[in-house]
């Protein structure tokens, strides 16, 4: 077994390998590839601090991505003036209630901290005031529903651009990861999973059934952009200069003019997917780098050293004077919010947000294995594993026909087994993932990039 | 009269489902609990194992019906039973030798037991999936009413109907006899009391003598029988698709710490206690009120504390007040 493994060499192999899929299968496969590991790759440094730096376990990955991508839609949709003017006080009035029952939930818990019936307070509190709010925001929820149901039939957003939301869906995702961890940091590690898999849900539960919020089921297609569109693409001058540039020696092999037109014409449209993709790409890069720097800057800095020792040793760090409790909240609300950011990132990649695609395997359990495998607490690990997982995802189905060519190969083309296996094909996935994560927790337990251990 | 109606309505439409809900978590959170109780930690592999489970007596169901077996009134997925539970022992048992064994004699820390036991729902769900694929399946057959409620309003003449499906009256038995069994196992053989003794102190049972191995391999046929048991169960009284059996492995984790991690009988409350706050909350009372109220105050909006979206929210909302209030359980928790 390989003791260590550099860096620099597994992403050389994970670079060839993209380039191999971008000369096999198609560049656009390579970069939609490519530009989901990226994400991924986000989503993976965001757990890791969380469960890397502090040792805390966060199986709520999906509840964050999912705000963030509620960020997307609230930030950049242009607002519904229809539904603002018949429901928007209402609403407005019932987000102050929120708050004013959030605060009054902490107050209490501050002020009454010694009380014997603190936490009865607070229960009644919040068992009265479901029903409260449901009494105030119903009318004005049903009015903005019933506008435009088809179409719209919720408030819309501010009409900014995109970009802005990747920051939003940050911010949104560590102020929920505050309220979440005063309640559950202080839990067990076990309790602590089970808690944020369970508010996960609750968040999810809420995304997809307030419709005025977010249309819930029913998605929001359509979102802005950072990057040109493909149809301006075609029709813009310098593009087309561009790919005649590019493909100047095979357009100079065809003489007839109206093919060669026509094959321009098809070098254009499949370019501009590509184009897109690539811009894409290269904003995706720059926030990889941009967090990768910083959390390697913070992992290596004293701060960096106070979480290690406090997840090593909880009651040494808290005997030194650390305080482990506020330690605890900051750094999942970090974590938190660059899941978020990663969460608003994929939505605007796919360009709709749809509540009901979240689920905890793909979107929670997925990107533990990307960290698990990668390697936990180093944060190249954890880009890698992004890579690495994401890249086997995408390219086990294949793999998997392959194979289950190769065996059924001498059976006849009507069989009921080939027929089915190869309907099953994308489940294999599943399979890979599993092997793969029990076998790197039985051979190599800290991941293919283990932790850096420094000693002075 | 009215008053008689409401009951009935209440009846048919809270404390019926109620029960039959709250078996299925029972059974489920029973399984939950004894794997932490004995191996010591939670396992999120188990919604997939009942899921397996549940497709093997499927599979098994579908033979029998297509060699014409099928067993009278009831549904064939009862004979089919057996194998799926022999199955499930099978696979629970080569997951415990191949994975788990490794990491016990390691004394790995609960997180790193958590982290295998996803590797294994995720190769339980590729294989349920592969196997039978991802979609909705009804196996129940032989008869679907006991009662139907057109039936029930001509014999007693009243407004309100009572409907009760076989497979409401099915789940109901099969857990009474189950949790009997595995209680009076539990509390009265010399086998479930070292159970108990090993889940409540570890190196005191050793030092007494008892045989570690046993403890595990028992442990893990119980929780195998009560998984296949339960997820039979739901599937006969809704339908089997992988990914709710996947779902169901949340309420189900919310009724075992609810009731106490580690503690059977908490365990059992605890699944009833989720099942009907997920129903009780969400039902709407205007139908009651109206049988109760004098027609004066009849009530004009549904009365219904929360939209039936947030069914699966309650359960978690349930678990985290809990939480807060009391960290072990209403139920304290590890005493098997």
């Amino acid at each position: 077994m390989i003791k260590n493994i550099d860096f620099r060499i597994c992403f050389s192999v994970m670079t060839i390998l993209t380039v191999l899929v971008g000369l096999f299968q198609s560049w656009g496969i390579a970069l939609s590839m490519l530009n989901l590991c990226l994400i991924s790759a986000v989503m993976a440094m965001g757990v890791n601090i969380q469960w890397g730096f502090a040792g805390l376990i966060n199986f709520g990955v999906m509840g964050f991505l999912a705000i963030g991508g509620l960020a997307t839609v609230l930030v950049s949709v242009p607002p519904v003036h229809e539904a603002w003017s018949a429901g928007g006080i209402g609403i407005l009035i019932s987000g102050l209630f929120l708050a004013a029952v959030v605060i009054s939930v902490f107050m209490i818990n501050k002020k009454l901290s010694k009380h014997k019936y603190k936490n009865y307070f607070v229960f009644l509190i919040i068992i009265l005031s479901i029903p409260l709010l449901k009494f105030i925001a119903g009318p004005s929820i049903s009015k903005i529903e019933s506008i435009n149901a088809a179409t719209s039939g919720f408030l819309g957003g501010a009409n900014l651009p995109i970009i802005f939301s990747w920051f939003v869906g940050a911010i949104l995702s560590a102020l929920v990861a505050f309220v979440v961890g005063k309640v559950c940091l202080g839990l067990r590690s076990d309790y602590l999973a089970i808690s944020t898999l369970l508010v996960s849900g609750i968040i999810i539960t809420i995304v997809k059934h307030e419709e005025w919020l977010s249309r819930g089921v029913k998605n929001v297609i359509g979102l802005k952009r950072p990057v040109p569109y493909e149809v301006n693409l075609q029709e813009s001058e310098w593009f087309i200069n561009l790919v005649q540039f590019f493909n100047s020696s095979k357009l100079s092999n065809v003489l007839d003019p109206e093919v060669k037109i026509s094959l321009l014409n098809q070098l254009v449209i499949t370019s501009s997917g590509v184009f897109v993709k690539l811009c894409f790409s290269l904003i995706f890069l720059v926030v990889v780098f941009v967090i990768l720097y910083f959390s390697e800057k913070a992992l290596n800095s004293p701060w960096g050293r106070m979480m290690r020792a406090i997840r090593d040793n909880e009651e040494a760090a808290r005997a030194m004077g650390k305080n482990v409790v506020k330690q605890h909240l900051f750094i999942f609300m970090l974590g938190s919010a660059i899941i978020g950011f990663a969460g608003a990132m994929l939505v605007t990649y796919d360009g709709l947000f749809t509540p009901s695609s979240y689920q905890p395997l793909r979107y929670t359990f997925l990107i533990w294995v990307m960290v698990l495998l990668g390697g936990t607490g180093n944060n190249y690990g954890a880009v890698l594993g992004g890579f690495v997982v994401w890249f086997i995802w995408i390219q086990s189905a294949p793999f998997a026909m392959v194979v289950i060519n190769l065996f059924t190969g001498h059976l006849d083309e009507t069989s009921y087994i080939k027929d089915h296996l190869q309907n099953s094909v994308p489940y294999f996935r599943y399979l890979m993932m599993g092997l793969g994560l029990l076998l790197v927790m039985r051979y190599r337990p800290k991941g293919l990039l283990p932790e850096k251990v420094i000693k002075n | 009269m009215d008053f008689l109606n409401s009951i009935i309505l209440l009846t048919n439409f809270i404390i019926i489902p109620g029960i039959t809900y709250g078996s299925q978590l029972a059974l489920g959170a029973i399984g939950v609990t004894l794997i932490y109780g004995v191996l010591r930690f939670a396992n999120f592999a188990y919604g997939d194992l009942m899921a397996f489970g549940t497709m093997v007596v499927i599979l098994m169901t579908w033979y029998l019906q297509s060699k014409g077996i099928s067993f009278g009134l009831l549904p064939t997925a009862l004979l089919a039973l057996p194998i799926g539970i022999l199955l499930t022992i099978a696979v629970s048992l080569f997951f415990d030798k191949t994975v788990f064994e490794y990491y016990r004699n390691k004394k790995s820390n609960p997180v790193t037991f958590i982290v295998v036991s996803l590797g294994i729902m995720f190769v339980l769900n590729a294989v349920v999936r592969i196997i039978i694929g991802p979609n909705d399946i009804n196996f129940m057959d032989g008869h679907k009413f006991i009662m139907k409620a057109r039936e029930f309003k001509q014999l007693t003449g009243l407004n309100e109907g009572l409907a009760i499906k076989s497979t409401q009256v099915i789940t109901l038995v099969t857990t009474i006899i189950t949790c009997s069994i595995l209680f009076y196992f539990l509390n009265k053989t010399k086998t479930g009391k070292s159970m108990r003794a090993y889940s409540n102190n570890e190196d005191l049972a050793l030092l007494s003598g008892i045989d570690p191995k046993k403890i595990v391999l028992i442990t893990w046929v119980i929780v195998s029988i009560l998984a296949t048991v339960a997820g039979t169960l739901y599937g006969l009284d809704k339908s089997f698709k992988p990914f709710t059996y996947f779902n169901n492995l949340l309420p189900i984790f919310a009724a075992t710490i609810v009731g106490g991690i580690g503690n059977p009988l908490g365990a059992f409350y605890g699944g009833f206690l989720i099942a009907f706050s997920e129903i009780g909350l969400t039902y709407a009372y205007k139908k009651f009120f109206k049988y109760i109220m004098p027609e004066s105050l009849e009530p004009s909006t549904l009365i219904q504390f929360i939209s039936t979206d947030y069914k699966f929210a309650i359960s978690f909302a349930i678990l985290i007040v809990v939480l807060i209030f009391r960290p072990n359980g209403i139920f304290k928790g590890k005493v098997i």
